[in-house]
């Protein structure tokens, strides 16, 4: 347990005087996500501890260089989890990686995602200033939400000295069904499912197979498990079966072919099969597609916008062109106008989200 | 102008719009607007003067009440290229003053903005305009068994649009969360003129996440035009817990003990023992008179699953010293546990010709100091305190009772609701849960936030609307403001210049 707010900040004044681009890195499990990462590694592994964890405020304080897996753990002692379900795509995942990327696992269609559960950050920004928004509280709204801006902004506004999260409950029970089902009927299904008071935790489609997780209190479980039918799954099966869809070390990931990209499509959870040509993954109800395809980019991009969503070439892709979807040119002039703000002298993962950002 | 380095958009100080020529306002505005749409004389602006927190009166130069997106576009484009002020408003039952006009400025209301354009029952999703009311939401979605899950207390009044600029709350956002968490995509028009499109239809979008940043930004980034809501299945069944006990403190314990249990209420409240008789003269829920606080514990979800938590909930109430506990047997009794607690403001109102209702947010832990502290005071600024508590989540609403009538009365009142503020914060808190900064906690922004912390919110507020047009003045004080409310706090409780206005 060590804090390292004074060197980080020292550190950032001098790359942002002298221009040395910086970057910022965990466990480096995420290495692969986003733009290529440039600048010398800021290796954010050293600021490590938990501030502060109180269960019954649900509430717990980070530091970013944390191993993911040491949060996860603590948490579980005392029957929390971050509800979410992060993925670590590796053993060094840190807490800070895990909140610059923004990424979510299986349970966020219906417990939300890991920016809905930031309260608070602590950062250091491009001046090398040290600045904390939010709190460690529920409720919160003085001033704009820029801890939630900070989630998923791949390091480019600030480097996260530390996190405030709120952890829920696990679930008492839980069990996963599996149903012989097409592409098209699977989402039906899952859409039709999402309307109803049923205590869905997670979903996955893939190869006419949909298994559907149900969480919450034992007699709500067994009530729906009585009411949707399907066949149940042994538990050890059910927990290596969501382990490695949010860990992506499901066949369906580990097994990307050379020349293929894995690409993450985020839509409508009703929107149609988006009929194009590889292999699917369908997660989160619908609204989270995984497409293996050798498919242009921009046929899959413009395919994906006109359904309402949009495409991440996540795995495989040349990363020095556009990873993330481009934005419409005045929501684009806000993003550089917000690095600008944020990180005047361009040094913090510069490039890793859009050219220049 | 260099804006990397203006003063007023660094917010080192407020913007001058004095100089703001009404009768060039009103001719440009004429041209955008059809006849109906635009008002300049004193009787039409009078219902515009003020929003929830009438204690704060403004009267606006200019109102307008377009109907298209077009023509907020134009009369965005018509205020940036004059320079004048943009106020919006939906219903102005906001409590913080944020729809407070601008002297200078336009009011832009979205009242008639009030359709709900799409409701997509199998993707629940709502594509609604700004101005729609947050419980006719709920509404639409009723009949296919899905509603809209924030409930400010103001629903059947608010607008959507107004949620939005506030991140408004209301009693099950613990398991429910807030609008924020509801919210999908917005469209709106800077003060440019440009349309963008913030989130979308999937549960994430590219990019920053300037939806987070738009909503509780209290109309000070963009004008919406267009929300997307979450719609959420309704459950079957809701039944509440009804606990008393002899001691707040017990009373604050218990609830971390529901929480430590694993159980998440769909609603979790708290009345202290003031609160409570205030209510009881008002609309006789039962409430027992000899508690000193009294929790109200609500469980939804299959009819199973509320069985389940309820006896789980008993329990822990039991082992953590209620002295009486009621389950509801029926709707109707339900409803009548929480006739009381929905009764508060109103409760105040009639035991009080005016009250005062604060929004700090407290880590739960610290309610007990956080209540004897009230107690305190009370004493010390000599009025009175009734206290209703989101205990669930922190968010505490102590109502100060006043009578603006009484000479000196209102400034105590707002002297007393400081002190609570700044405790809020010291005791690890924020000044506001849900009802925003506004201009009524805008000093108390000054003790939240430090100087470079404030800088970055304008700077932040510069990437969307560079030169501090939209709703100027409100949410983020300006680095001048904090000197001065430094000055005025240390002076140790004696306000320089009692006779000039004060915000």
């Amino acid at each position: 347990m060590s804090d390292l707010t004074e060197q980080w900040r020292e550190r950032v004044r001098a790359a942002a005087e002298a221009g040395t681009p910086q970057q910022v890195r965990g466990g480096g499990t995420k290495d692969f996500y986003g733009r290529t990462p440039a600048g010398e590694v800021f290796d954010t592994r050293g600021h490590t501890g938990v501030v502060s964890y109180e269960p019954t405020e649900l509430v717990v304080t980070v530091r970013a260089g944390t191993p993911l897996a040491e949060l996860e753990a603590l948490v579980a002692e005392r029957g929390q989890m971050l509800a979410f379900e992060p993925p670590h795509f590796g053993a060094g995942a840190t807490v800070g990686g895990c909140v610059a990327t923004g990424l979510s696992g299986p349970r966020r269609a219906t417990a939300g995602a890991l920016r809905d559960f930031v309260l608070g950050v602590r950062i250091v920004d491009g001046r090398g200033e040290v600045l904390s928004f939010g709190g460690q509280v529920m409720k919160n709204v003085a001033g704009y939400d820029v801890s939630r801006a900070i989630a998923g902004s791949l390091g480019t506004l600030g480097v996260i000295l530390d996190v405030s999260l709120k952890v829920l409950p696990r679930p008492v029970a839980e069990t996963t069904l599996r149903f012989a089902l097409g592409e098209k009927e699977a989402i039906e299904r899952l859409n039709d499912w999402g309307g109803q008071p049923l205590p869905v935790s997670a979903s996955s489609w893939a190869d006419g197979a949909l298994h559907l997780r149900l969480s919450g209190a034992e007699a709500a479980v067994r009530a729906a498990e009585r009411k949707l039918g399907g066949e149940v799954l042994a538990d050890d099966v059910a927990a290596d079966l969501w382990q490695d869809i949010r860990e992506q070390t499901d066949g369906y990931f580990a097994n990307v072919a050379p020349g293929e990209v894995l690409w993450r499509l985020s839509l409508p959870s009703s929107a149609a099969p988006v009929k194009l040509a590889g292999r699917q993954l369908i997660e989160w109800g619908g609204a989270l597609r995984w497409l293996r395809s050798d498919a242009p980019a921009a046929t899959i991009r413009d395919r994906v916008a006109a359904l309402g969503g949009h495409a991440t070439a996540f795995r495989g892709f040349d990363r020095a062109g556009d990873v993330f979807q481009p934005l419409p040119a005045p929501v684009m002039a806000i993003h550089r106008r917000l690095k600008q703000a944020f990180d005047p002298a361009g040094i913090l993962n510069p490039g890793r989200l859009y050219d220049g950002i | 102008m260099n804006i990397a380095a203006d003063p007023v958009v660094l917010g080192e100080q407020e913007a001058d719009f004095s100089s703001v020529d009404k009768a060039r306002v009103v001719e440009a505005l004429a041209r955008v607007l059809p006849a109906g749409a635009l008002m300049y004389d004193a009787e039409d602006l009078r219902p515009y003067e003020c929003d929830g927190l009438s204690a704060y009166r403004q009267m606006p130069m200019v109102v307008v009440l377009p109907m298209t997106e077009e023509q907020v576009v134009a009369v965005l484009k018509v205020c940036s290229e004059i320079g004048v002020p943009v106020v919006a408003r939906g219903a102005g039952t906001g409590l913080s003053g944020g729809a407070l006009p601008h002297k200078f400025g336009v009011v832009l209301s979205l009242a008639r903005f009030n359709r709900i354009l799409h409701l997509d029952a199998h993707a629940r999703t709502a594509v609604v305009q700004p101005g729609v009311r947050n419980l006719a939401i709920s509404e639409a979605a009723s009949p296919h068994g899905l509603y809209y899950a924030p409930d400010p207390s103001s629903q059947i009044a608010c607008t959507i649009g107004g949620n939005v600029a506030e991140n408004s709350g209301g009693v099950h956002c613990l398991k429910y969360g807030l609008t924020v968490h509801n919210v999908l995509r917005v469209r709106g028009v800077t003060i440019d003129g440009e349309v963008v499109e913030i989130g979308n239809h999937g549960l994430d979008a590219p990019g920053y996440d300037l939806l987070a940043l738009m909503i509780g930004s209290e109309g000070m980034l963009a004008v919406v035009t267009e929300v997307t809501v979450r719609l959420t299945p309704k459950p079957q069944l809701a039944q509440c817990v009804l606990a008393a006990f002899d001691d707040v403190i017990k009373a604050g314990e218990a609830v971390a003990e529901i929480i430590a249990a694993g159980i998440i209420p769909a609603g979790l409240e708290m009345m202290d023992q003031p609160a409570t008789a205030a209510v009881e003269q008002f609309v006789h829920a039962g409430y027992p008179l000899d508690a000193k606080a009294i929790l109200l514990c609500e469980s939804d979800g299959t009819p199973e699953e509320v069985a389940e938590e309820i006896e789980r909930v008993r329990a822990v109430l039991e082992a953590s010293g209620a002295t009486e506990i009621r389950v509801s047997r029926d709707e109707a009794e339900r409803m009548k546990f929480w006739a009381g607690r929905k009764a508060a403001f109103p409760a105040a109102g009639r035991i009080s010709p005016d009250y005062y209702c604060m929004d700090g947010t407290i880590p739960r832990k610290r309610l007990g100091e956080m209540l004897e502290a009230i107690q305190e005071m009370e004493g010390k600024h000599g009025l009175r305190c009734i206290n209703v508590f989101h205990a669930g989540d922190g968010n505490l609403h102590p109502l100060i009772l006043f009578d603006a009538n009484q000479e000196g009365e209102l400034e105590r009142a707002e002297a007393f609701g400081a002190d609570i503020l700044e405790l809020s914060v010291a005791l690890g808190g924020t000044i506001t849960g849900e009802h925003g900064v506004g201009i009524e906690k805008i000093n108390q922004m000054c003790s939240q936030f430090t100087r470079p912390e404030l800088t970055m919110f304008f700077r932040v507020k510069g990437a969307f609307d560079a030169r501090g047009l939209l709703n100027p003045g409100k949410a983020i004080p300006t680095l001048n403001r904090c000197a001065e409310y430094g000055r005025m706090r240390v002076s140790n409780g004696h306000v320089p210049y009692p006779d000039i206005p004060r915000f």
